[in-house]
C-alpha cells in the first residue's frame, strides 16, 4: 500500500501517540511493580506520567492543538472545562479532608 | 469562521471546505455539540473521582484495595483499551483516505474485539472481588470504587453497542454523511474513554497498589 | 391463589391498595388526609377533564401533530411555559396551604400532620425550582433566543424535544405522587441520611430522586443545545459583542447548565445506589459520608441560582431598553458582569453549608467570594438605571415588573451579604430569615423576569397583545403580596423561628404569620389575575392583534419578522452590521423590503421520537419508584430502542419551497405597507398593528 504524504503524516500522528502512550504506561506500571521509589515518590511519578499521557492522547488521538485556528473552539472548551473541573475537584477535596481532619 | 480550510483529521472524511455555509455549520456543530456533551460527562467522572478520593480510607474494617487489585489484570486491561484506541485511530484514518468500506469496517471490528476483551477482563476482575467479599455493599470505599470503575465500564459497554450499530449502518447506508458524523462522534467517545481509563489506572489501581 | 398473589406482587411491585389516595382517606379521615386526598382527586379529575375535552372537541390529532411531535423551537418553548404554569398553580396552592397551617398552628396542631407538612414544603421547593423556574426560563430562551440571533431553529431540534418531554415526565411523576403513595419529606435538597432507606423506607424519596434526575438530565441536554446554537448558529455578521443581552445571559445560563447539572445527577443517582443497591455513599454505617451529598448538591445548587436569575437579567435588559427607547447603557460592562457572575458562581457553593464543620479560614474564603458576586450584580442595577435616565420611559406591565425587581432584588441582595458573613449565618441559618432571603432573590430575580418576558414576547408568539389593565392588577398583587408574605419572615427568622416547622409555640409569632398568610393569598390573586388576563386577552385578540410584529418599537432581530413567525422564522437569513440590528434597518428604511432572491428552506420534520423517549423514561422511573421491575425494564427498552431506531432514519427533514417562502413574505410586506405606523405613546391602543413609527 503506497501512501500519500498527508496519509503518512496522519499515520505518524497516531503511531507516535500510541508509542508514547505505551512507553508512559509501561513507565508508571514498572514504577509500582518494581517499587523503584518510596511511596510518595511513586505516587508523584505515576500522577505526572498520567498527566503527560492525557496530554499525549489529547494531542495525537483527539487532535487538540493550540496552533491551528480550526481546533481553537475545541481547545477553548477543553480549557474552560478543565478549569471548572479543577475548581470543583480541588474544592471538594479541600472541604472534605478539612472536615475529616477536624473530626479526628 | 468563513476561511477555507484544509480537510482535517478531526473532521475526517467530511471535507467541510467544499460544502455550503449552512451545511458546514450543521456538520461542525454536530461534532462540537458532542464535544460539549463529553465535557459534561467529564464533570461526572471528575466528581466520581473526588468522591473516591474522600472515601479512600472508608474500608470500614473490610477488604482493602491493596489485596484486591491485581497489577497484572490492570495492566492487560490498559493494554487492550489503549490498543483499541489506536485501532479506532485507524478507522478515522481510513475514513479520511479511502472511499471504500472495507478498511474502516475492518478496523472497527478490531476496535470492538479489543474493547470486548477489556470488558471481559474487567467483569472477571469484579467477580473475583465479589467472591472475596469486596462488594459495593461492604464499605463506602468499595461503593465508590465500583461506581467509578463501573461507570467507565458501562460507558465502554455502550461504546461497544454503538460500534455494532455503526457496523449495521455502514452496511445499510454505506458511508453517507450521517454515518460519517456518527463515526467521528464515536471516535471522540472512544478516545475520551481511554483518557478516563488512564486516570483510573493511575489514581485507582496504581495509587492503591503503591501503598 | 398464592400464585395469583405472586403475579400481582410482580406486577404491582410495592404498590398496594393502601397506596391509593382515596383509600388512605377512607382509612384515616383526618383533615390532613382529606386535604391530601382532595389534591389527589383534583389531579385525577383534571386529567379526566382534559382528556375528555380534547376527545370531545376532536383535537387529539391537532395536538399530536402540531404540538407534541413538533420540533419547532417556538412551539417547544410554549409547551415548556404551559408545563410551568400548570406546576406553578400547584406549588402556589401548596404555599398558601403552608401559610394557613403556620398561621393557625401556634400552640395548636393546626390542619396538617407533620408528615403532610413535610411533603408540602418538599414538593413546593422541588416544583418551584425544577418544574416552574427551569421550564419558564427554558421556554423563554427556546422561544426568543434563536429569533434574536437570526437562526431557523436550535442546533439539535430532536434533542430539544427529548429535553422537553423528560421535564414533562418529571412533572408527571410529581403529580403521580399525589395519586399513588406519597412524596419525600426531606426538603427540596433531600439530604441523607434522613432520605436513606434506614430512616425513610417509603417511596417518597424515590419519587424525589427520579423526578429530579429527569429534570437534571433534561436541563443538561438543553444547556448543550442552547450553547451550541449560540456558538455556531448566529446569522452572518452577528458577532459576540453584537448579541442582544438576553442571548448573552442565555449563553451563560447554558454553560452553567452543562457544568452544574452533572453534580445533581451524580448526587441523586448515588443516593439511588444507596437505596436500591445497598451501597454506602451517604449512610451512617460502613464508611458512608453524608457530607459528600451536601457538597455535591450545592456544587449544583449554587450555579443553579444563577441559572435561574441570569435569563431574567437578560429579560430586564431587553425590557428596560425597549420601554425607555434608549440603547442599553454600558452594554460591554453588562456583558462582562454576566460572564463574571457565571465564573464566580462556581466558587461560592460552600456558603450553603457554613455550619457543616469546616475550619474558619475555609468559611471565610467562601464568604468573601460570595460577597464579591454582589459587585457585578450591582453593576447591572446601575446599568439599568442609567438606561432609563432621560429615556422615553413608558410604564407598561413588563417595565413595572422590572422596576419592582430592581428595588426588591437590591433588598434581597443586602440580606444575602448579611448571610454571607459566616458568624451571622451561624445565628440565622435554618430559620425563616433564610427562607425570606431566597424568596426575596428568586421571586423578583426569576418570576418577575419571566412574567415580564412573557408579556413582552407574547405578541410575538401569538400575534396579539395581552391586556394591560389586568397586567397592572397582577403587578400590584404580585409585588404587594411579595412584601406582605416575606418581610414578616425576616422578622420571624431573626426572632428564631426555624424553617420547615409545622407548629410554633410562641404566641408572639402569630401576628407576623397572619400577615404572611395575607401576602400569600395576595400572590395567589396575582396568579389568578394573570389567568384572567390571558382569558380576557384571548377574547379581545382581534382588537389587539399586531400581525406586523413590532408592537413595542423594539430593536432586536426577533421583532423584524411577522407575529406569529413562520415555522422557518426568517424568509431570508438576516445580515447583521451592528448591535440592535433591527433598529438600524428601521432607521435606514430597509426593514420592510423584499429580498433579492428566496431560497428553499430545509426544516426538521415532526417526530414522535422525543415524546416516546421522554415518556418511556418516565415510565421506567415510575417502575423504579414502585419496584415494578417489568415496567422499569420495558420503559428502558423502549427508550433505548427509540434512540437506536431514530439513528437509522435518514429522511428527517423537509423542504419548504422558495415560492412558498416568497409568497408568505410578500403577503406580510403588503400588510406592513397597509398598516398605520404607531408612535410609542399609542402602543397600548387597539390602533397598534405592530408597525412602529420610528421618530427621526
Amino acid at each position: 500500500m503506497n501512501m500519500s504524504p498527508s496519509q503518512k503524516r496522519d499515520f505518524a500522528t497516531y503511531g507516535i501517540g500510541y508509542l508514547l502512550a505505551v512507553v508512559l504506561t509501561l513507565g508508571s506500571f514498572a514504577c509500582v511493580f518494581f517499587r523503584l521509589l518510596p511511596q510518595s515518590g511513586t505516587l508523584i511519578v505515576v500522577f505526572t506520567l498520567a498527566f503527560v499521557q492525557v496530554l499525549v492522547h489529547l494531542r495525537c488521538f483527539l487532535h487538540m492543538s493550540p496552533f491551528r485556528r480550526a481546533a481553537r473552539d475545541d481547545l477553548l472548551l477543553l480549557l474552560f472545562s478543565a478549569a471548572i473541573i479543577m475548581l470543583i475537584v480541588g474544592g471538594t477535596l479541600v472541604i472534605l479532608f478539612n472536615e475529616r481532619a477536624r473530626m479526628m | 469562521m468563513s476561511e477555507v480550510r484544509e480537510p482535517e483529521l478531526r473532521h475526517a472524511g467530511l471535507n467541510l471546505a467544499d460544502k455550503p455555509r449552512e451545511v458546514r455549520e450543521q456538520l461542525e456543530s454536530d461534532v462540537f455539540g458532542f464535544w460539549v456533551f463529553l465535557m459534561s460527562d467529564a464533570v461526572i467522572f471528575a466528581l466520581l473521582f473526588s468522591i473516591y478520593g474522600t472515601m479512600e480510607s472508608a474500608t470500614a474494617g473490610g477488604p482493602v484495595p491493596q489485596h484486591e487489585f491485581k497489577i497484572s489484570s490492570a495492566f492487560w486491561e490498559t493494554a487492550l483499551l489503549l490498543t483499541s484506541s489506536f485501532a479506532y485511530g485507524m478507522v478515522s484514518l481510513s475514513l479520511k483516505h479511502t472511499r471504500r468500506l472495507v478498511w474502516p469496517a475492518l478496523w472497527l471490528g478490531v476496535t470492538f474485539c479489543l474493547g470486548a476483551g477489556f470488558l471481559n477482563l474487567e467483569v472477571h476482575d469484579f467477580l473475583t472481588m465479589f467472591h472475596d467479599g469486596a462488594t459495593p455493599e461492604r464499605s463506602g470505599y468499595f461503593s465508590s470504587f465500583f461506581v467509578l470503575v463501573g461507570t467507565h465500564g458501562l460507558h465502554v459497554f455502550s461504546g461497544l453497542t454503538w460500534i455494532l450499530l455503526m457496523g449495521v449502518q455502514m452496511a445499510l447506508f454505506g458511508l453517507d454523511q450521517r454515518t460519517r458524523i456518527n463515526l467521528i462522534r464515536l471516535g471522540l467517545f472512544w478516545h475520551f474513554l481511554d483518557i478516563i481509563w488512564v486516570v483510573i489506572f493511575s489514581v485507582v489501581y496504581l495509587g492503591a497498589l503503591a501503598r | 391463589m398464592s400464585s395469583a398473589m405472586g403475579v400481582l406482587h410482580i406486577l404491582a411491585g410495592k404498590m398496594t391498595l393502601d397506596s391509593l389516595f382515596f383509600v388512605k382517606v377512607w382509612h384515616n379521615p383526618t383533615i390532613s388526609e382529606v386535604i391530601a386526598g382532595g389534591a389527589g382527586g383534583l389531579v385525577v379529575l383534571g386529567a379526566i377533564v382534559t382528556f375528555g375535552l380534547i376527545t370531545l372537541l376532536g383535537k387529539w390529532r391537532y395536538i399530536w401533530t402540531e404540538w407534541m411531535t413538533s420540533l419547532d423551537h417556538k412551539k417547544i418553548g410554549i409547551m415548556y411555559m404551559i408545563l410551568a404554569v400548570i406546576m406553578l398553580s400547584r406549588a402556589l396552592i401548596e404555599a398558601m396551604l403552608m401559610r394557613v397551617q403556620q398561621a393557625v398552628a401556634v400552640d395548636h396542631p393546626g390542619l396538617l400532620s407533620p408528615d403532610h407538612f413535610g411533603q408540602l414544603f418538599t414538593t413546593h421547593g422541588t416544583i418551584m425550582i425544577f418544574f416552574v423556574a427551569m421550564p419558564l426560563l427554558a421556554g423563554l430562551i427556546n422561544f426568543a433566543m434563536p429569533l434574536q440571533i437570526g437562526a431557523r431553529d436550535v442546533a439539535f431540534p430532536y434533542m430539544n424535544s427529548i429535553s422537553l418531554w423528560m421535564t414533562v415526565g418529571g412533572g408527571i411523576l410529581l403529580m403521580a405522587s399525589l395519586v399513588f403513595g406519597e412524596f419525600s419529606t426531606g426538603g427540596w435538597s433531600g439530604y441523607p441520611p434522613y432520605t436513606e432507606l434506614a430512616f425513610n423506607g417509603g417511596v417518597g424519596p424515590d419519587y424525589w430522586i427520579w423526578a429530579v434526575t429527569l429534570s437534571s438530565v433534561g436541563a443538561m441536554l438543553t444547556g448543550i443545545n442552547f450553547a451550541v446554537t449560540i456558538y455556531k448558529f448566529r446569522s452572518p455578521g452577528m458577532r459576540w459583542m453584537r448579541l442582544p443581552l438576553f442571548t448573552w445571559t442565555s449563553f451563560c445560563t447554558a454553560i452553567l447548565m452543562i457544568f452544574a447539572m452533572p453534580p445533581l445527577t451524580v448526587a441523586t443517582l448515588l443516593l439511588a445506589a444507596d437505596r436500591y443497591l445497598g451501597m454506602h455513599f451517604f449512610t451512617n454505617a460502613l464508611g458512608g459520608n453524608m457530607m459528600n451529598f451536601v457538597n455535591l448538591f450545592w456544587l449544583f445548587g449554587h450555579p443553579e441560582v444563577y441559572i435561574l436569575i441570569l435569563p431574567a437579567f437578560g429579560v430586564y435588559s431587553e425590557v428596560v431598553a425597549t420601554f425607555s427607547a434608549k440603547a442599553l447603557y454600558g452594554y460591554t460592562s453588562l456583558v462582562i458582569a454576566t460572564v463574571v457572575i457565571t465564573l464566580l458562581s462556581f466558587t461560592v457553593w460552600l456558603h450553603h453549608f457554613f455550619t457543616m464543620g469546616q475550619s474558619a479560614p475555609i468559611n471565610a474564603a467562601f464568604g468573601i467570594a460570595t460577597m464579591a458576586i454582589g459587585i457585578p450584580t450591582g453593576v447591572k442595577i446601575y446599568n439599568w438605571i442609567w438606561t432609563m435616565f432621560r429615556g422615553e420611559v413608558r410604564f407598561t406591565t413588563p417595565m413595572l415588573f422590572s422596576l419592582a425587581f430592581m428595588v426588591t432584588f437590591v433588598l434581597g441582595g443586602a440580606t444575602g451579604i448579611i448571610l454571607a458573613t459566616p458568624p451571622v449565618d451561624f445565628m440565622v441559618h435554618n430559620t425563616l430569615f433564610l427562607v425570606a432571603h431566597f424568596h426575596n432573590m428568586l421571586i423578583p430575580g426569576t418570576l418577575y423576569g419571566m412574567i415580564a418576558g412573557y408579556y413582552y414576547w407574547f405578541p410575538k408568539a401569538f400575534g396579539f397583545r395581552l391586556s394591560e389593565a389586568w397586567g397592572r392588577i397582577a403587578f400590584v398583587c404580585w409585588v404587594l403580596g411579595f412584601y406582605l408574605a416575606f418581610m414578616p419572615l425576616y422578622v420571624l427568622g431573626l426572632a428564631g423561628a426555624a424553617r420547615r416547622t409545622q407548629e410554633f409555640f410562641d404566641p408572639a409569632y402569630r401576628p407576623w404569620l397572619i400577615i404572611a398568610l395575607l401576602g400569600a393569598l395576595l400572590i395567589g390573586a396575582g396568579f389568578l389575575s394573570l389567568a384572567i388576563q390571558l382569558w380576557v386577552s384571548i377574547k379581545a385578540r382581534h382588537a389587539n392583534s399586531v400581525p406586523v410584529g413590532d408592537p413595542w418599537d423594539a430593536w432586536g432581530l426577533e421583532w423584524s419578522i411577522p407575529a406569529p413567525p413562520p415555522e422557518y422564522n426568517f424568509a431570508v437569513l438576516p445580515h447583521v452590521g451592528g448591535r440592535d440590528a433591527f433598529y438600524w434597518r428601521k432607521k435606514n428604511n430597509t426593514a420592510y423590503k423584499p429580498a433579492d432572491r428566496y431560497h428553499d428552506i430545509e426544516m426538521p420534520k415532526h417526530s414522535m421520537c422525543g415524546v416516546v423517549v421522554g415518556l418511556a423514561t418516565t415510565a421506567c422511573f415510575f417502575g423504579l419508584v414502585w419496584h415494578m421491575w417489568w415496567l422499569a425494564f420495558a420503559g428502558f427498552a423502549v427508550t433505548v430502542g427509540t434512540v437506536i431506531a431514530r439513528s437509522f432514519m435518514r429522511d428527517v427533514t423537509e423542504i419548504i419551497p422558495a415560492a412558498e417562502v416568497e409568497a408568505h413574505h410578500r403577503h406580510w410586506l403588503e400588510m406592513a405597507t397597509a398598516s398605520l405606523p404607531i408612535p410609542r405613546p399609542l402602543e397600548l391602543t387597539p390602533e397598534n398593528e405592530g408597525l412602529a413609527k420610528c421618530p427621526k
